[in-house]
């Protein structure tokens, strides 16, 4: 039989939400504990969580990380089942599984001016990159987008990620009335030279920078937001097209060089599921106190089980 | 201490090899439970009364980790299942496991001698039965585990290679900590091979089990990304690294129209099904696409193909059809799976190959067009090659195309270890008796090292890593064949 002293106990880790704040409408940045990630994490990386035993996995962008506390930063906008029930949690709850940091980091260059256009939820996503290039020397121009003022977030840490800053609204309620590819045409009529352009949003408005800045022949990159599951190759269901190749988004990417991002396939696939989603949103609309009150219970159980 | 076989050779042989009791097809081609039920103990009994004993087994010498089948089948009818359970355990750690999965008419049954004139003894099944007795008595015994010797091993992939290596490991006192990249633990054996061949539970008591013995888990870990082989072996202060991450990535056919709605590699239909369990979709989110009457085709021969046409049938589909460009003789897939299938109103369409798919106008699937194929000439793996008819195209209607024709080496830990040797197609390269790889402390077996192969023998690359772990740590010394 065997020597008790032997027994080490599993290493179980919880992730554990420290701070949760709400940054915007149906917004929310969570600082969670996640060691591991956290010492490895580079801009342009994400990761996959699972909040509960019967729950999917969805891949969200690691806004930044701190190596030392052990933990990363995510922000979250509520659009379906998983990431509302995400958004209920507050700190102190924790997260069952988080696996990463996935995909690609961003080739960070001195390119000289760098365009950032991205979308409300899509700005704590370009913000790493935006940072880092800033760092390496590059003339930043950010411009962030949102349907209204509501939906503008990050102004102050987009303002120290960049050396020019924009907002645009679809309504005018806040910085300039418009969409950002106006800005971006506006630069251009201007005269600006730019080097390179990262877009970061919609795939609508992922395209439509591509349009413009690729027939210039403007270095860009987009960063795809393809369904996923695994995050390490071993599926392909977030294959992309690019020309005729087919491309893995998590091992791959997520980012692509625009010109060649085939944006009517990436719409298609993702809306392969949209029936179901809608569904289980409106079930988990209906049963949100009970689910929330579920999960806090299993994690609970599995706390102590562990402890 | 046991009795003998009472019967004479000659009568022994007239008994007729005792069927495996099984689901009604109609019942289990609409759910999830396990299809065959296991032998009861008088039909086992039965069963091993059936072996001949021969002098020289050929039974043994077939089985790839050559388990003492003569030894174990006259335990089972002496009725001492225990003993037969250690006998089997000698040889091999997932007997629960490889009785329900190995191809066992390629392997120890094929070489029963009694199969030369009837049917061979149904080693894979007695072999469940003595696993599961053992499970079922609660009287798995924990194995002796040996003084801790300050050494450590990190484990990276939880399938049955690295399942295997940190069983022995763990009993020879050495700290043992498996990395997993999933959620789950278990490898193919969760993720990709469905509950009605291999219910969940029982790769979960192997697993347990390891945990009772010492093994440490850790999922959510992708090697390569969240943690490097350097970084476990210089900051972690592991002793020795063995890479078990298999052989996952799928392959599509490349054929026109592969991005629709509707068309997934089989991975990713087994892992949505499996892994994010979601046959039960009214408790689990991860959505599968709607196969309930619909056109399902899969495409392939292996045992992937055949557990992903077996699970559209469950999942509903109106018509469930193998697509393979062979005839049914070079299918890969175990004959049980075939014909179990076939009970289960699956339809085959040999000596068919798409070369592309077409959908509707918003990208949804609707039709494969395949080609007839004939045979050629034997390729160098002795199969003939599959031709296409010219002239022979024509459509087959799909909603669903799931893509099985066999999948390459993960790549993650190659790719952020540069001082790792890979062959062309990126698969490790390790010396096949020690494991061991061109980077000093690291080890390497299953899948990642032979490509996409069989449980067994990945059980057996764990175990013989485990070996040659163990002699390195006691020995320290580092003599790599494959030294780059
Ligand atoms: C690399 C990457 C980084 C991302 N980063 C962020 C981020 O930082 N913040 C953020 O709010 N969102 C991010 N997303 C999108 C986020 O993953 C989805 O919003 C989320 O999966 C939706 O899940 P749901 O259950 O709430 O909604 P669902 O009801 O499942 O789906 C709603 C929509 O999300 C899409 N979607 C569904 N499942 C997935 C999936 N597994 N992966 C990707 N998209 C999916 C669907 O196409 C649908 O349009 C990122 C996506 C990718 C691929
Ligand atoms: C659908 C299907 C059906 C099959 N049916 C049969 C059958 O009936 N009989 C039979 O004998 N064989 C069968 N096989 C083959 C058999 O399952 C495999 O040969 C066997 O599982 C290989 O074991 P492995 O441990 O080497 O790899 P795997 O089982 O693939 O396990 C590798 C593990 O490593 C993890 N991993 C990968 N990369 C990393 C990383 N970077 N960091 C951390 N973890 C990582 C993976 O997530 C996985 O859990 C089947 C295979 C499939 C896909
Ligand atoms: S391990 Fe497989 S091949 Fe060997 S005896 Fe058991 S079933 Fe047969
Ligand atoms: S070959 Fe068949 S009959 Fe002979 S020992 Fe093995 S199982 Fe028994
Ligand atoms: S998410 Fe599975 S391969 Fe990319």
């Amino acid at each position: 039989m065997m020597a008790i002293g032997l027994v080490k106990s599993e290493s179980y880790v919880m992730y554990r939400i420290v701070e949760a704040r709400n940054v915007g409408l149906n917004i929310k940045q969570f600082v969670v504990e996640a060691p591991r990630i956290a010492r490895k994490q580079r801009p342009g990386q994400f990761l996959i969580l699972r909040l509960h035993e019967k729950g999917e996995r969805i891949p969200l962008t690691i806004k930044c990380s701190d190596p030392d506390a052990g933990t990363v930063t995510i922000v979250v906008q509520a659009i379906g089942k998983t990431t509302s029930l995400l958004s209920c949690l507050e700190a102190g709850d924790s997260i069952l599984d988080i696996v990463g940091p996935l995909g690609q980091p961003s080739e960070i260059e001195s390119y000289g001016t760098c365009v950032i256009l991205a979308g409300s939820v899509g700005t704590a996503m370009a913000l790493p990159t935006a940072n880092a290039l800033k760092r390496a020397g590059n003339h930043v121009i950010f411009i962030e987008g949102a349907r209204n003022t509501d939906l503008v977030v990050f102004e102050d840490e987009v303002r120290q990620a960049s050396t020019e800053t924009y907002f645009m609204t679809d309504d005018g309620s806040y910085g300039e009335h418009g969409l950002v590819t106006k800005k971006l045409k506006d630069l251009l009529d201007a005269g600006l030279r730019i080097d390179f352009v990262l877009a970061v949003g919609p795939v609508p408005m992922m395209r439509a920078v591509a349009q413009i800045t690729t027939a210039l022949g403007i270095k860009t990159k987009v960063s795809l937001n393809s369904i996923m599951i695994d995050g390490t190759g071993m599926c392909g269901g977030c294959r992309v097209l690019l020309g005729n190749q087919s491309k893995f988004a998590c091992v791959d990417g997520p980012e692509f060089d625009a010109s060649l991002v085939n944006f009517e396939v990436l719409m298609q696939r993702n809306a392969m599921y949209r029936d179901k989603e809608c569904q289980s949103l409106r079930q988990f609309e209906e049963h949100k106190q009970g689910e929330l009150a579920q999960l806090r219970a299993d994690l609970a159980s599995q706390d102590a089980h562990h402890a | 201490m046991h009795d003998s076989n009472p019967l004479p050779l000659k009568d022994r042989m007239k008994i007729a090899r005792m069927p495996m009791p099984e689901l009604d097809p109609e019942v289990r081609s609409r759910n999830f439970q396990e299809v065959t039920l296991g032998l009861k103990q008088s039909a086992a009994l039965t069963e091993a009364t059936r072996c001949i004993a021969c002098a020289k087994p050929s039974c043994v010498i077939d089985c790839p980790v050559g388990v003492k089948i003569k030894d174990v089948v006259a335990l089972i009818y002496a009725g001492d299942f225990l003993a037969a359970a250690a006998k089997l355990r000698e040889d091999n750690a997932l007997p629960a496991i490889t009785g329900r999965v190995c191809p066992q008419e390629n392997q120890c049954e094929g070489g029963c001698v009694l199969g030369k004139k009837g049917a061979p003894v149904a080693i894979g099944n007695l072999e469940r039965f003595v696993a599961d007795f053992e499970s079922e008595s609660g009287l798995l015994g924990l194995p002796a585990i040996a003084p801790p010797t300050g050494k450590s091993v990190a484990i990276i992939g939880s399938g049955p290679t690295g399942l295997s290596a940190a069983g022995d490991l763990v009993q020879k006192g050495h700290r043992v900590r498996v990395f997993e990249a999933l959620h789950e633990l278990g490898g193919v054996l969760i993720y990709g091979i469905p509950e009605f061949r291999l219910p969940k539970s029982i790769v979960k008591t192997e697993v347990d089990n390891l945990r009772r013995m010492g093994v440490e888990f850790e999922t959510n870990v992708v090697a390569g990304k969240s943690v490097t082989i350097d970084e476990l072996m210089q900051s972690e202060c592991y002793d020795a690294v063995f890479v078990a991450t298999g052989a996952g990535l799928p392959r599509f056919l490349g054929v026109p129209g592969e991005h629709l709605n509707g068309v997934y590699s089989a991975n990713e239909f087994l892992t949505r099904v499996n892994l994010m369990r979601a046959y039960n979709a009214t408790d689990y989110d991860a959505p599968v696409y709607d196969c309930h009457d619909r056109d399902v085709i899969v495409v392939g021969g292996g045992n992937t193909a055949m557990d992903a046409v077996r699970t559209a049938r469950r999942l509903g589909a109106r018509t469930a059809t193998l697509v393979y460009r062979r005839s049914e003789t070079e299918m890969p897939a175990r004959r049980e799976e075939i014909e179990h299938a076939r009970q289960e109103g699956v339809k085959f369409r040999m000596l068919t190959n798409p070369i592309e798919f077409v959908g509707d106008s918003k990208g949804w699937l609707i039709a494969a067009r395949c080609m007839k194929m004939e045979l050629g000439e034997p390729d160098p793996g002795g199969r003939r090659s599959p031709i296409e008819i010219e002239g022979s195209a024509y459509l087959l209607p799909a909603n669903v195309a799931i893509i099985g024709v066999g999948t390459t080496a993960n790549p993650l830990v190659q790719s952020s270890t540069p001082d790792l040797k890979t062959t062309s197609h990126n698969y490790i390269v390790a010396d096949p008796i020690t494991t061991r790889t061109s980077k000093r402390g690291v080890f390497a077996g299953g899948d990642i090292v032979t490509g996409g192969a069989t449980v067994i023998l990945a059980m057996g690359a764990g175990r013989k890593a485990a070996l040659s772990i163990h002699d390195y740590l006691t020995t320290g010394v580092w003599e790599s064949e494959v030294c780059s």
